[in-house]
This record gives C-alpha cells, sequence and structure tokens, in this order.
C-alpha cells in the first residue's frame, strides 16, 4: 500500500498551532506517511513539531465558518489544536491523519521504515539475552538450568525461545506441566534472591477444572523450589471467588491436597478494562479545567487510578517480603499470567534487587519480565486514554508498573541510577515509537516479523551516551539493601511528570532539575582538580626531594 | 508542681499508631513542663518528650484487659497512644495533664522557665535580630508620601496594633482617629507592603462600622489618602476577604463592608475565605483522615475532600495572588480587611508580600514578615493557639494556614526560596510550644506589659543560630526564581495543591519519602565548600613550589587527610526500612524466627542528618524527628547509635490481623 493514496492534502499553510503553555504560532503542516510535521515559518524563532501518527489516539474536527479546527489527542496524553483555514483542506487532513494513525498492518508501523541518523554502538536486539541471565545466576547456584523446550514456541506460543527451570525438572516434565497451566505458560524462574536462595516464580493458573485435576509434574516443578521442610507462597492476584468460578471454564488454583508446602494468597488485582476506564477518568479529571478544588480530589478520587497502584505496590511488597523475610519461595500468578502476575514480579525485583534499580538493570527487567515474559504489548497499547474504541484488551497495565516504579523512586530518591524522564520514555516508546521493541505481542509474533533484522530496537538508542546522560539520576548511589516503599495513601501521589506533563507549568521544576544536577557536576569537577593537583603536587614533591637526595 | 498528681508511673505501653504489635514498655514521667516516656530497655532508652503546651486533647478510654488507654493529641499533630496498667494512675495522669495542659497564667508557660544558657546581652541581641523599623526602610519609607504616625503610641487608639503605624502623609492624625472609630475594634487602615517600584502599597484594616447606611468622612479620606499615596493609580481596592454573604450579615450588626458609592475611586472585591470557626472544623476533618489506621485510598482522598482543607488554602492563596497582581502587574494599591482584620487579613497580606518581594523568600525576610503581618498587627496567638486556658471557639489553625501556604509555594518554585520545609514545621511547632516569648499574648501592648523581651528568649535568634540547618540546597540569590514577583499558575490548577503530609503527618516517619533530596544536596554543597578551600590551598602551594622548586615544601601531611572526608556522604546515603503490614494474610504461617546481623535492616543516613538539626527541638517534644531517625548504625554493626527500626524489632517481618 502507497501512504500517498491515503495522503488527500499533503501539505497547508497557515496553519496556526496551540498548545497549552505556549503562544499560538503560525506555520506549515505537512502529511507524511508516519509523521505530522508542524514548521513555524517565522525567522525569530523557527520550530518544528514531528508527531507519529501512531502516537495519535484521537482526532476531533469542527468548523467555524470556513476555518476548520482539529484537535489532537495524543497517546502520550499531549493535546494539541491546528486551525486550518479552509474546508476541504481541513477534512482531508483530518481524515488522513485518521486513516494513517490506524493502520491495522504491523508491518506498516514506523519502525519498519525508520533509519537511524546515529551510529549503533551496541545492537539493543541481543543486549539482553536470558543466556547472560543464567550466567550470572550459575555463579551463585547450581539449582537451575536453560531449558530449550520451547524453541520453537511449541510449547508455549507466549513464552521466549529459552526459560530457566529447576535443574531437576526435565524437558519432558515441562511439556507436561505445560499442558496444565493455561496458554502453556508453566512455572518458571523470575527471580533468585541470592542472600537466602529463595525463588520467585511465574506461571498462568493451573487447569484444574471443577474436577480438581491435578498435575504430579506440576506439583514436583513447584516444590523443588523449596528447602527441605520450609513452606511456599502462591501469590494469586485473583480474588478467592474469581479464582474458584475460573474453575468452570477449566481453570482454577492450586488445591492445599495436592500441594501441602503451598499457602495461598489472594491479592486482587484489577484487570483489563476496569484500568482502562480507570485511566480514562484520570485523564479526564486531569485535563478538567475548572477551578473548583473539590471536584478534582473527587474525580481524582472517582477515577480509583491511585487505589489500583496502592493494590499493586502492596502485592509487590507481600511478594518481596515473603521471599526475603519469611525465607519462603514464592508462585505468583494470575488467570492467563501476562499481565498482574508480571506487574508483581518485576515491582517485586525492584524492591529486592539493587541491580534492578540501575539503568542497565532496569532495561534488562523490563525485557525480561515484559517483552520475553509474553505481555501483549501490542494488544495493551493499541489505545491511550483519548480512545473511545473501548476494546477489552486494551489496559495501562504496564503504564501502572511504571508508576509504581516511579513512587517507589519518590520515596527512595538516591537509590535508582535512572531518573523519572526514563520511566516517562518507555511509557511514550510502548504506545508509539520509531523502534520495533515494543511491536508484537510476545517473542514469537516479534521472530515472526523478523523484528531484530527490520527495525531498530529501543535500547540501541537509549544506551548510547549522548541519551544515557538525560536519563540518569545525579543523586544516585548504589544502596546495595531491599527497599520496602510504604503503600499509605499518604505516601502516594499523582504522577505528575506523566498526567500532568502537558498542563502544568514546568519551568519551575525543570530548574530545579538544573540545579540538583549542577550542584553535583561542580562538586564532581571540583573533586577532579583537586585530586590532579594532588597528584602533580606530590609527584613534584617527591621530584624536588629527589633532587635534594 | 502541685497539679502532679503522679509524677512517675512504670510499666506504660507507647503504642504505634500503624502496628499495635510495635508497642514499647517504658515509665512515664510528669513534670513541670514536659510529659516524658522513657523506654525500658537497656540499650537504646529512648525517650519521648512532649511540652505540655502542645497537648491539644487528652482522651481517656475505656479500660481493657491490658490496661487504660490515655490518648494525647498535640497541636504539632503528634498523637501519642499510651495504655496504663492501672486505671487509677491513668485518671491520676488524666487530672494531673488536664491541669498542666490548661495554663491559667502566662508565667506558667515554658518560656519563662526555659533557660538556653545565654547571658543577657546574648538575649538582648536576640530579640534585635528582627527589627521592623529597618524592614520599612528597607521597603522605602518613610517617604514624601508615607510616614510613621504616633497617634497609637500609648495604644491610646487601638490597643491591638503597634504604637509605630506608618500611614499616608495626607493623612493628619484627626483622620486616623476618625476613621479609627469607624472600623472594628478601632484597627483603622495602616500600611503592610510598600512596593517601592510602582508607589502602588498594601494597607491593612478591619471591616467599616457602616451599617446599612452609615457612612464616616474621616475614613473616606482615610481611604482617599493611601489612593493619593500612589500617583500612578487614579483608584484602590478594597478587598474584602469574606465570603459576601457573611459580610452582609455584619451590615446587620452594624458593621460590613464599603459602599463604593461613598468612596471616590475604589473598587470592591470580595474574595471569600472562611471564618476562623471552618477552619477549626476543616483541620479537625483532615486530622481525622490523618489518624485513620489503614485507609483505603478511597477513604483518604474523599475525606481530604471533605474536609475541604485544601480548598480552604487554595482560597487564601487567590486572594494572595490577586493582589499581588494588582500591586505589580497593575500598580494599584490596595487595602485589605476581614472581619477584626487580624485573621484573614494577615493570612492575605503576608501571601501577597511574599509573592511580591523576594527579601520575604529568605530565612531573614521571612522571620521580618512573620513579625511584621502577624505580630505586630495584633494577631491573636494566645487565643488561636490556646496557649492559655481559654474559649475553644477562638482556636483556629490561621497561621498554620499561611505556613501551608508557603509550603504550597514551594512545591512549586522550588528553588525561590532561601529556606526549607523544615524551617516550616519548626516555625509552626514554637508558635505551640511557648518555649520563646516571641508569640506570647495577643498584642503588642500585652507583650510590652508582660516584659517580654526581658524575660523569654526570642526564636529568630534560636533559628537564625541553627540556619544551616533550614537551608534550601537549591537557591541561589542570583536564580531567575528569587527574582521579582512570583506568578502561581491561576487556572487550571487545583491539582497544585497537595496533602502535606510532612507536616500533618510528620510524626509518621514511615509514611515519608526515606531519603532526604535536600539533606544529601546539604551534604554535597557542605563538601563543595571545603573543596573549594582545599582547591586554593593547594594551588597556592603549587604556585610556591614552581616559584622555588628548590625550597623546602613540608607541608605535604596535613592536606592527605582531608581527603579522607570527602565521600562521608557517599555510599552513606543508602536506607532501608522494614516492611509495612502489607497483608493478614499470612497471620497463621510460622513466621521466621528473628535472625541476627540481618544488612538490610539497618538504617543508613547521611553523614551530615546526624547533626540534629534543632537541638532544642530534639530536647523536647521532638524527639522523634530530631534524634530518633538521624540515629544510624552502619551494615558492619558497629559503630553509632542504635535506632529503633533497626532495633530487635525489625529483623522479625511484622505481620499482624489488621
Amino acid at each position: 500500500m502507497e501512504f500517498a493514496e491515503l495522503i488527500k492534502t499533503p501539505r497547508a499553510d497557515n496553519v496556526v498551532l496551540h498548545r497549552p503553555f505556549h503562544l499560538a504560532v503560525e506555520g506549515t503542516l505537512c502529511l507524511t506517511g508516519h509523521h505530522l510535521i508542524f514548521s513555524s515559518r517565522r525567522q525569530d524563532n523557527a520550530e518544528e513539531l514531528w508527531l507519529l501518527h501512531s502516537n495519535i489516539d484521537s482526532i476531533e474536527k469542527r468548523f467555524v465558518g470556513s476555518l476548520g479546527t482539529i484537535v489532537i489527542k495524543c497517546k502520550d496524553l499531549r493535546i494539541i489544536q491546528l486551525d486550518i483555514p479552509g474546508m476541504e483542506e481541513c477534512l482531508n487532513i483530518a481524515s488522513s491523519i485518521e486513516a494513517l494513525s490506524t493502520l491495522d498492518s504491523v508491518t506498516l508501523m514506523y519502525p519498519f521504515f525508520y533509519r537511524p541518523m546515529f551510529e549503533v554502538l551496541e545492537d539493543g536486539w541481543s543486549s539482553f539475552l536470558l543466556e547472560q541471565e543464567f550466567e550470572l545466576l550459575s555463579s551463585v547456584t547450581n539449582e537451575w538450568r536453560l531449558s530449550c523446550v520451547n524453541k520453537e514456541f511449541s510449547v508455549c506460543p507466549s513464552y521466549p525461545p529459552v526459560v530457566i527451570v529447576p535443574k531437576s525438572i526435565d524437558d519432558e516434565a515441562l511439556r507436561k506441566v505445560a499442558l496444565f497451566r493455561y496458554g502453556g505458560r508453566f512455572p518458571v524462574l523470575s527471580y533468585y534472591h541470592k542472600k537466602n536462595g529463595m525463588a520467585m516464580m511465574r506461571s498462568s493458573q493451573p487447569l484444574t477444572g471443577t474436577n480438581g485435576r491435578r498435575c504430579k509434574e506440576d506439583e514436583k516443578l513447584i516444590n523443588a523450589t523449596l528447602r527441605s521442610g520450609r513452606r511456599g507462597f502462591v501469590i494469586d492476584t485473583r480474588p478467592l471467588t474469581v479464582a474458584q468460578q475460573a474453575r468452570a471454564k477449566g481453570g482454577g488454583f492450586e488445591q492445599e491436597v495436592h500441594y501441602p508446602q503451598w499457602r495461598r494468597i489472594h491479592k486482587y488485582i484489577e484487570r483489563f478494562h476496569i484500568l482502562q476506564e480507570s485511566f480514562i477518568k484520570l485523564v479526564e479529571a486531569c485535563n478538567d479545567q475548572s477551578h473548583n478544588m473539590d471536584r478534582w480530589l473527587s474525580k481524582l478520587e472517582a477515577s480509583n487510578w491511585l487505589t489500583h497502584i496502592k493494590e499493586l505496590l502492596t502485592a509487590a511488597c507481600l511478594a518481596a517480603q515473603c521471599i526475603d523475610r519469611e525465607g519462603a519461595s514464592v508462585l505468583v500468578h494470575g488467570s492467563e499470567g501476562t499481565d498482574s502476575t508480571l506487574q508483581v514480579t518485576s515491582l517485586a525485583q525492584i524492591i529486592l534487587d539493587p541491580r534492578c534499580r540501575t539503568i542497565r538493570g532496569f532495561e534488562a527487567l523490563v525485557v525480561r519480565e515484559w517483552l520475553q515474559a509474553g505481555h501483549p504489548f501490542q494488544q495493551r497499547c493499541a489505545q491511550s486514554a483519548y480512545s473511545n474504541s473501548k476494546q477489552k484488551w486494551e489496559a495501562p497495565v504496564f503504564l501502572l508498573f511504571l508508576e509504581c516504579v516511579w513512587q517507589i523512586q519518590r520515596q527512595f530518591p538516591c537509590s535508582f541510577e535512572f531518573n523519572e524522564h526514563l520511566l516517562i520514555a518507555l511509557f511514550e516508546h510502548a504506545y508509539a515509537s520509531q523502534f520495533g521493541t515494543f511491536l508484537g505481542n510476545n517473542e514469537s509474533e516479534r521472530a515472526k516479523l523478523k523484528l531484530p533484522q527490520k527495525t531498530m530496537s529501543l535500547w540501541s538508542w537509549v544506551n548510547r551516551p549522548e541519551e544515557l546522560s538525560r536519563f540518569q539520576n545525579p543523586l544516585y548511589e548504589a544502596n546495595s539493601l531491599v527497599i520496602w516503599p510504604s503503600v499509605a495513601p499518604q505516601s502516594l501521589q499523582l504522577w505528575e511528570g506523566v498526567f500532568l506533563r502537558w498542563n502544568r507549568p514546568s519551568r519551575f521544576l525543570q530548574e530545579a532539575e538544573e540545579e540538583r544536577i549542577n550542584i553535583i557536576k561542580y562538586n564532581k569537577e571540583l573533586q577532579a582538580k583537586v585530586n590532579a593537583l594532588r597528584r602533580q603536587l606530590a609527584e613534584m614533591e617527591t621530584d624536588g626531594e629527589v633532587q635534594e637526595e | 508542681m502541685e497539679h502532679i498528681r503522679m509524677p512517675k508511673v512504670e510499666n506504660v505501653r507507647l503504642l504505634d499508631r500503624l502496628s499495635s504489635r510495635r508497642a514499647v514498655v517504658g515509665t512515664l514521667y510528669l513534670t513541670a513542663t514536659h510529659v516524658i516516656f522513657v523506654e525500658n530497655g537497656s540499650e537504646t532508652r529512648k525517650e519521648t518528650w512532649v511540652l505540655h503546651s502542645q497537648i491539644s486533647s487528652i482522651e481517656k478510654q475505656a479500660t481493657t484487659a491490658t490496661g487504660c488507654p490515655l490518648l494525647i493529641r498535640c497541636k504539632n499533630f503528634q498523637v501519642i497512644h499510651l495504655v496504663i496498667p492501672q486505671e487509677r494512675d491513668c485518671h491520676d495522669v488524666y487530672i494531673s495533664l488536664i491541669r498542666l495542659a490548661r495554663p491559667v497564667k502566662y508565667e506558667e508557660l515554658y518560656c519563662f522557665s526555659f533557660n538556653p544558657k545565654l547571658d543577657k546581652e546574648e538575649r538582648e541581641q536576640g530579640w534585635k535580630l528582627v527589627d521592623l523599623n529597618e524592614e520599612y526602610n528597607r521597603m522605602g519609607v518613610p517617604n514624601s508620601c508615607w510616614q510613621i504616625s504616633d497617634v497609637n503610641r500609648d495604644y491610646g487608639v487601638c490597643d491591638s496594633y503597634p504604637t509605630e503605624v506608618y500611614v499616608p502623609k495626607s493623612a493628619t492624625a484627626h483622620i486616623i482617629v476618625g476613621s479609627s472609630k469607624f472600623r472594628s475594634r478601632r484597627r483603622f487602615p495602616a500600611l503592610s507592603y510598600y512596593c517601592k517600584g510602582n508607589n502602588a502599597s498594601i494597607c491593612r484594616s478591619s471591616q467599616p462600622l457602616s451599617g446599612f447606611s452609615a457612612r464616616c468622612l474621616e475614613d473616606e479620606q482615610m481611604l482617599q489618602a493611601i489612593r493619593k499615596a500612589n500617583p500612578g493609580s487614579d483608584f484602590i481596592y478594597v478587598v474584602d476577604t469574606r465570603p459576601k454573604l457573611n459580610a452582609m450579615a455584619n451590615r446587620a450588626a452594624g458593621k460590613g463592608y464599603e459602599n463604593e458609592d461613598n468612596y471616590s475611586n475604589i473598587k470592591f472585591q470580595f474574595i471569600g475565605i472562611e471564618n476562623i470557626h471552618v477552619m477549626r472544623n476543616s483541620l479537625q476533618k483532615m486530622l481525622e483522615v490523618c489518624e485513620l489506621k489503614s485507609p483505603s485510598m478511597s477513604d483518604f482522598l474523599w475525606g481530604l475532600e471533605n474536609s475541604g482543607w485544601l480548598k480552604h488554602i487554595k482560597a487564601i492563596m487567590d486572594a494572595g495572588i490577586f493582589i499581588a497582581k494588582a500591586v505589580a502587574e497593575e500598580g494599584v494599591s490596595v487595602l485589605v480587611h476581614c472581619s477584626d482584620g487580624w485573621d484573614r487579613t494577615a493570612q492575605v497580606c503576608s501571601v501577597a508580600s511574599l509573592l511580591l518581594d523576594p527579601y520575604y523568600r529568605t530565612m531573614k525576610g521571612f522571620m521580618v514578615l512573620i513579625e511584621k503581618d502577624w505580630v505586630s498587627f495584633g494577631h491573636k496567638f494566645n487565643h488561636r493557639y490556646g496557649n492559655l486556658d481559654g474559649d475553644p471557639k477562638e482556636i483556629s489553625p490561621v497561621i498554620d494556614q499561611f505556613i501551608e501556604c508557603v509550603w504550597q509555594l514551594m512545591e512549586q518554585f522550588p528553588c525561590a526560596f532561601e529556606f526549607n520545609e523544615r524551617f516550616l514545621i519548626h516555625i509552626q511547632h514554637h508558635i505551640y510550644s511557648c518555649q520563646f516569648g516571641n508569640f506570647l499574648c495577643n498584642s503588642q501592648k500585652e507583650r510590652r506589659e508582660l516584659k517580654i523581651k526581658e524575660r523569654t528568649y526570642s526564636l529568630w535568634a534560636h533559628l537564625w543560630k541553627n540556619r544551616a540547618d533550614y537551608l534550601n540546597p537549591l537557591y541561589r540569590s542570583d536564580h531567575s526564581q528569587t527574582q521579582g514577583t512570583l506568578h502561581p499558575q491561576i487556572a487550571p490548577c487545583n491539582f497544585l495543591y497537595k496533602f502535606w503530609s510532612g507536616m500533618y503527618n510528620r510524626f509518621e516517619k514511615g509514611l515519608h519519602p526515606r531519603q532526604s533530596v535536600t539533606d544529601y544536596l546539604m551534604a554535597v554543597k557542605e563538601e563543595t565548600q571545603q573543596l573549594e578551600e582545599e582547591l586554593e590551598v593547594l594551588q597556592e602551594r603549587l604556585a610556591n613550589l614552581q616559584k622555588s622548586q628548590s625550597g623546602n615544601n613540608k607541608v605535604k601531611s596535613k592536606q592527605q587527610d582531608r581527603s579522607k572526608q570527602f565521600g562521608l556522604y557517599t555510599s552513606n546515603n543508602s536506607l532501608a526500612n522494614t516492611p509495612q503490614e502489607y497483608s493478614n494474610d499470612l497471620k497463621s504461617f510460622p513466621s521466621r524466627s528473628p535472625s541476627q546481623g540481618d544488612e538490610d535492616s539497618a538504617l543508613i543516613l547521611t553523614q551530615d542528618n546526624l547533626k540534629s538539626s534543632d537541638p532544642d527541638l530534639s530536647a523536647n517534644s521532638d524527639q522523634e524527628s530530631g534524634v530518633e531517625d538521624l540515629s544510624c548504625r552502619s551494615p558492619s554493626g558497629g559503630g553509632c547509635l542504635p535506632s529503633e527500626d533497626s532495633g530487635k524489632d525489625s529483623d522479625e517481618a511484622v505481620f499482624l490481623a489488621g
């Protein structure tokens, strides 16, 4: 398909761009296959706005006489308004944008066309391989092995080709267990707590059904993570009633009779459309222009967003607590094991593992626990808070995870190597990107699309020294300890960096950030200078002494 | 001492608000000035001190099998939950505290016995730190349009005003006295802030006694004089900070507001800030929310909204923003009043001044601002903050709200203020503590009669002495945010007003960020300063060396040691804590036995935290925020002070039925 067919009016002059906290600018609007480009012709203050069509969540048009106005609401929550003279131009542009922002074929997406302007120093597609992860693991324990049972994605379509499982369980057993777990998602290692040798596993629900089916291999697999005489915890992210109801549809939960060494805890985490509605309501509240303080707080409350944050953090803390404080192994799952399960396992690692609080470690976590673990990004992030489509598979699951990381970061501002901007960038790129990283729903789809060959990895870009410096937290000091966040309502705040990003004045906050960076930069410069001088003096003095002798 | 029925009770349990399992057993002491709880346990002996003047309510609850619970709520938002084994003892403590917390004479207050071991001269110096005459000079008055009036020299015109008042030059004594007779409590219009740049001013007064139709020529002349003192503008704003309905109701009582028809060239404006009773109830409701044991997000947000607290804060800010804008952008003078002109008027004038003048955003300037708009103009500290036993309906968190407005501004303009949050919290603390004489009584007249300056010490000198602890590391006097007027966002801005957990949940350390960016940056800046000094020394040595290569250079050793100091703060800023009660599902599961030497139960803090920010605070009721959380234990288990969190409690995870 030629994009040109969709672009009826490629260019319009005398368009006026309106954005909050900016003066209106007049300029030229151009449409290309993947971008909406606005450039102001003003000599003194030339500026360009490039917007990916895939970033456009919804578009509204209205007319006053022949002056058309298009309001574009983006997936990154920004809202811009374009005044376009000429009814026909305006209609053409609006329909082109609509068509270009809702392309249904993945291979037409921008990542397949994007040619980076930078030199690739490190190919992000091979930066985070599970094999490397396993190597690290092997240096502290030999109880685990890499299994290639899913090499062809035949055992579990949403799992990566290699997974880490207990050494004592062979591939044959894994195949059997896969048949006993929803979507073939048999229990695999998510995290190994070096301090006490406890493991966190994740899976999907067991297919016990109404007649209490059991699978000896499944029991053996998860028991293999237990120390003799110790018990483990199953953290089920569904309430008990839902787990019980799931049996009627062939699903279920681990019953005490068959898993006597495991104690089940139901910690409910909200799912799918409930989350999406919450997201939509929150963004609505943040965009509310009224002056009424009460309305703001009740809307914030009614959105339930912070409730979801609190519940999610609580579940993650609980998992971490079981591992670190109770010295118990943990298995986490909900129904499919691709959403709330991953939220819990990845956040627990942020709390437990100092490595996940470094830039590199956090990237590895996102790759391992989200991308390779088969979180269906393409489905979940198809639309953002402004869409009217209300598809049941759309949900801000990943955004909730990012926000929880931000909440922990706020409470431990010196313990993270990265800053808020990395989290915001991941949010943006999960919804619309020039990189192929978040395309597809799992590794199998990515392999079929040949993403590593045909697209650029987000990590190739993020990990360039120029970009990295933007994501570094100047206050970072490695903290080797477990960090326990507070989940009290007083301790949780709205993530302004995402939700108020476009409708609050950010200048003063940016200045504060620059100030923080400068204070530390200046200190480091001085330290370097003093050290250099000391060395120089020491050399001169020894030289002097030698001469004296 | 005659009020203390029970000077000491043993085996008292102090409950942790968040987790009743974390109760500690100790001994309770009642002294003439403090309630002191000393933990048993040989190593720590942690002490909690509460000044009697901080106690806002004492509640004796029904006796249970474990003893008799006693709940002490403090004005600095600390809540102390004790369980006393014997009902009789509890009753005695209760009766004693009721009396001790309600002194009837000023002489009973702590400031008259507090002795920071300063000599007379130091004390006098302390009181001279803030000088209002100097401040009016700094603003640029007296000048050709404004003069100091001695009409109130013996408090003859208005007993709640200061003796020295600035008024327009054209306002004669006759006009002032005439105007004062037409104003509630004779609080006539007087200068609060003068803007040197454009001659616009902020004046303050009480409401006019206009009733439905009364007029007063002198009062009209007075407002005329204020207008004339600003040649650049042909009108003034009269801002009534009350809701219109309240102001109208006052007319029936012979009070009310200015009729635009009677005053030439005024623009009248209502800005609805609720009265002290509404504010008192609002705070009460918000504190109930803060006290909830484990609230859901909805409980909390709903309760916060229902309290209306942030709405009131925003109303005060809006009024301040309106006035600052009138003065700075329109160059128009403003007369502000409410009913008596000592609560809402003080709030609004000081918020406007703070927005207008960067000086008030410095530490010294902020002290001056409180002294000017609150202390000197007769804000009724004693009544509002219940220092002496009095009418509970007079109590209201008026200055607390102003302090919160400042905090809200600090959140929006992080580089604009020389001081940090701790400075605000400590000022709030001392408004209630009665440890210093500054905020005693209801007016300057009363303070002079009590000879406060001869008999007590000044808070300002005390804070100034410890100013290093109150600095905002992001403040630079040459930064753009420290220049000129601050312009807070007006709309949409609801989301800019946030709950201040640092104040209202101040003693719930577990709720706050575990690492302080402010403290970290201050430590870095301190190190930077040392480095600058060393750099200078090194450069000098280098120059000397180069000059006389053959000369004797034996100054080496000393500098080398310095290097060890650097990096003190590095790798010490990590801090771990103990988990909260994330679930009640674990209760019947055997908990792991307490392990020893658990690495991450250690509590580590930046080195600079160790120097307690305010020795007096930590020695008194501020024990919790002072010494306790600043103590540290290195991960290796050696050295330093033990702390609550690193104590035996924390090694075992606490799982408890909620």
